[in-house]
């Protein structure tokens, strides 16, 4: 049987000046009907331009450079732009990795699916009408009537991800192009919708082209996989050959880099007390009087310790309370209640004077990378600026910045340089190095590798270990993701809607949890069945 | 800087407003080597039409002032005018719109309703009323023209606070303990600015064609060899010498269009979405 979609020596030429010349450089794959083909690689692997330059979606400045796409045996690149407009959204449709930019927020869910039957079909009102409740009912919306006339602001995640799967296949495509879509959702949402993308797939025989990053993803939903890296495939085939016999030694690499879900042996952790947090409460009233003013529990009286020395996790999902925990941490939120003592000092309770100076004690890394440095100031500046702050000499905080450099792995050189003229992994660690300058005892880590791709993931876990040994720090480490909890956390917590529900020690809560929840969010996590 | 005047020259009509500008400021420097006397002293006979003296190539004026000593020297007027009266509005416009978008709350309602407050007024009428009370020297013209521009760029200055003071990097320079005053000015303002430095030409722009309204009102500096002064000398013999109020007008459009062809060029070049465009 020949394949539906075939993408034949594709090279895509990226404009001149970008790190390369080519985004994708002779790929070659094909997706046969009925099946799901993964394509799995870390970013600036080409993945996603590969889908785009499917749909013919590439964006400025970017064009194909040779090569074929044949679908039903013409080849893509070759038709005419309103031919290719009559296949996109009716024979090949796509569903993107974040559901609330891909949605019109001025318009209707149902006025949106609906949209792709008028551009491609003939039919009359009500039938419309009738259609779409009948797919919204298929990706098992709740209520469906009323999930037409809601827009995407009144739907959660997840549920607007089911209303994008809805709208793609409205019109029954024979190829689906899902492009990371269940990167943005959480682990328990995450499971459903592939859940439903692979019975939807069964029921309708559609093939599907699906882009991750996940080798978890893979082991879930795959029927063949296809590695990439820098715009190259290095392997293809069925999805126990790839998982199971790796060949090439790039997919060898990547699949060692994911975590198990097994908690390091556990280390003999001090008995004294470096940080408490004893019943923290915080709830955020937004604006506005009367009906509409409303307040929101993002924490409900928290009770945790942190050992001198030692990792305390904090997993949840998005919605737990778990970053707001962490701001109250650093005093970037006051907690309503509750207190937060760092030895004999209570947090919660300084002034503002008092706090700004407690600040070089407890320290943060935050999640992004690129939002988290301010992109105007050399990186040299940026990790000296916290001791100038404190009082420390403008030039003796530089040469300290040098020194810090190399203590997180970066070249001490590199400190003139600004912050985008590092790759991410390079940001975090200069994120990493400003916390640092401050010799903090405390150091509180918000998901600071959930950016990062996974061989990445794995260096700056690594870096994080040696530095608590190496610096005596004491660390809380949020984060939504399991495997990286089990990773480098001697104590975990689970929260979910803003209470601890489960905590004890790593190897306790992931080897043997309690409480249903922590039970249904390691189940969720995906994995080969 | 090299890279970032590729940016720049790439659009033809950016270096086309750049050149102009150029020349009017080469005007303004030149004004004392080639129109060394007073050019409000008197040259030659009244309304003397151009090209008919090689000395007094534009002409005269009603009284026999040399038309293009006045030009020159309105050049410096204008540009001066225009500079100063766009630093005090945006030096105004920048750390009102900055205290609003930080602080927000209170701060942000006070600040706003007084900017709402100057807005609603028509700023020519405003600058009337300054100029009837204060006066119509050069310095006071100047900053009353500063004084009635400053809410667009204070508006612009917020909005851009508004999202970034949210920013991580933001929240991060709170963490290791900067003060207000420091993540204002040194953490965030370098990031806002762009879009304000590129509303600045407008600004400026403005001025100088408020600076001409109040003088073609005779209420502008009549001490001084303004652009306006001379249109508004000239509005009484527009029908037979029209010449003395459309050279001094073709003067300010060219000013005012270099300018604003600077901003467009600087506004295409500072913003990361259109380039590779």
């Amino acid at each position: 049987m020949s394949p539906i979609l075939e993408i034949d020596n594709l090279s895509v030429a990226l404009p001149r000046g970008a790190d390369r010349a080519l985004a994708l450089e002779g790929v070659s794959l094909a997706l046969e009907a009925g099946e799901i083909l993964c394509v799995v690689g870390e970013s600036g692997s080409g993945k996603s331009m590969t889908a785009n330059a499917t749909m013919r979606l590439l964006p400025v400045g970017v064009g194909v450079a040779g090569g074929a796409i044949r679908f039903e045996g013409r080849d893509l690149l070759r038709l005419p732009e309103a031919e290719m407009r009559q296949l996109r959204g009716s024979r090949i449709a796509m569903v993107f990795q974040e559901p609330m930019t891909a949605l019109n927020p001025l318009r209707s869910i149902g006025d949106q699916i609906g949209e792709a039957f008028r551009t491609h079909t003939a039919l009359g009102r009500a039938e419309i009408e009738r259609r779409v409740l009948g797919h919204l009912e298929e990706v098992r919306l709740p209520d469906p009537r009323t999930a037409a006339r809601a827009y995407p602001h009144e739907l959660s995640g997840g549920q607007r991800q089911r209303a994008m799967i809805a709208m793609a296949l409205a019109l029954e495509p024979t190829v689906l192009i899902a492009d990371e879509p269940t990167t943005a959702l959480d682990v328990t949402t995450q499971a459903q919708i592939l859940h439903l993308i692979r019975e939807l797939q069964r029921k309708k025989g559609t093939a599907v082209l699906f882009i991750t990053h996940d080798f978890g993803v893979v082991g879930e939903i795959a029927d063949r996989v296809t590695v990439m890296q820098s715009g190259r495939v290095v392997e293809s085939g069925s999805v126990a050959d790839v998982l199971d016999r790796p060949q090439h030694a790039y997919t060898r690499m990547l699949l060692a880099a994911v975590p198990p879900l097994t908690a390091a042996p556990a280390r003999a952790v001090s008995a004294e007390v470096a940080l408490s947090i004893d019943r923290v409460s915080k709830t955020f009233v937004t604006r506005g009087s009367g009906l509409r003013r409303r307040s929101t529990r993002a924490l409900h009286e928290v009770t945790l310790s942190l050992p001198k020395g030692a990792t305390l996790g904090v997993v949840g999902e998005s919605g737990s309370g778990k970053s707001t925990l962490a701001k109250c941490l650093v005093r970037l939120l006051a907690p309503d209640t509750g207190a937060i003592r760092l030895a004999d000092v209570d947090l919660a309770q300084l002034s503002r004077r008092e706090a700004r100076r407690a600040t070089a004690r407890i320290q943060m890394v935050f999640q992004d990378p690129y939002g988290s440095l301010n992109p105007r100031r050399r990186a040299g500046e940026l990790v000296a600026q916290g001791p100038i702050a404190h009082g420390v000499a403008r030039p003796e905080a530089l040469a300290r910045a040098k020194a810090l450099f190399a203590l997180v792995g970066l070249d001490p050189a590199a400190t003139d340089r600004y912050p985008h003229e590092f790759s991410g992994g390079q940001r975090q660690r200069i994120g990493l190095a400003r916390a640092l300058a401050l010799e903090p005892e405390i150091l509180v880590a918000d998901e600071p590798v959930s950016s990062l791709d996974v061989s990445v993931q794995a260096q700056v876990l690594k870096l994080l270990a040696e530095l608590r040994a190496r610096l005596g720090l004491s660390m809380v480490f949020i984060t939504h993701d399991l495997r990286v909890a089990a990773q480098i956390c001697d104590r975990v917590a689970v929260m979910k809607d803003g209470s601890v529900v489960e905590q004890g020690l790593a190897s306790e809560v992931f080897g043997a949890p309690r409480h249903p929840y922590t039970q249904a969010l390691i189940e969720a996590i995906p994995r080969r069945r | 800087m090299i890279g970032f005047w590729r940016l720049y020259a790439r659009s033809p009509a950016a270096v086309v407003g750049l050149a102009l500008l150029l020349l009017v400021i080469g005007m303004a420097l030149t004004a004392g080597m080639f129109f060394p006397n007073n050019p409000l002293a008197l040259a030659g006979p009244p309304l003397l039409w151009p090209f008919q003296d090689a000395q007094l190539w534009l002409g005269t004026d009603n009284s026999g002032r040399d038309i293009a000593a006045q030009i020159f020297h309105g050049a410096r007027i204008s540009l001066l005018i225009g500079l100063a009266a766009m630093a005090l509005a945006i030096a105004i416009g920048v750390i009102l719109g900055a205290l609003a978008g930080f602080y927000g709350g209170i701060a942000d309602d006070i600040l706003m309703r007084i900017t709402e407050a100057f807005q609603t007024l028509p700023n020519f009428l405003l600058l009337l009323m300054l100029v009837a009370v204060f006066g119509s020297t050069l310095t006071t013209v100047t900053i009353a023209i500063g004084l009635v521009s400053w809410q667009a760029p204070a508006r612009l200055t917020r909005a851009e606070f508004l999202s970034l003071r949210t920013r991580e990097f933001v929240q991060a320079g709170r963490t290791i303990g900067l003060g207000d005053a420091t993540l204002i000015f040194r953490e965030i303002l370098p990031n806002a600015l762009p879009p304000v430095i590129v509303y600045a030409s407008v600004v400026m722009a403005v001025a100088i064609l408020l600076e001409s309204a109040l003088a073609f009102l005779n209420l502008s500096d009549p001490n001084v060899a303004s652009w306006g002064n001379l249109i508004g000398l000239g509005r009484g013999v527009l029908r037979t010498a029209w010449y003395v109020s459309a050279i001094p007008g073709i003067a300010i459009l060219i000013t005012v269009l270099a300018v604003s062809l600077v901003g467009q060029g600087l506004n295409d070049a500072l913003n990361p979405r259109l380039r590779g465009r």
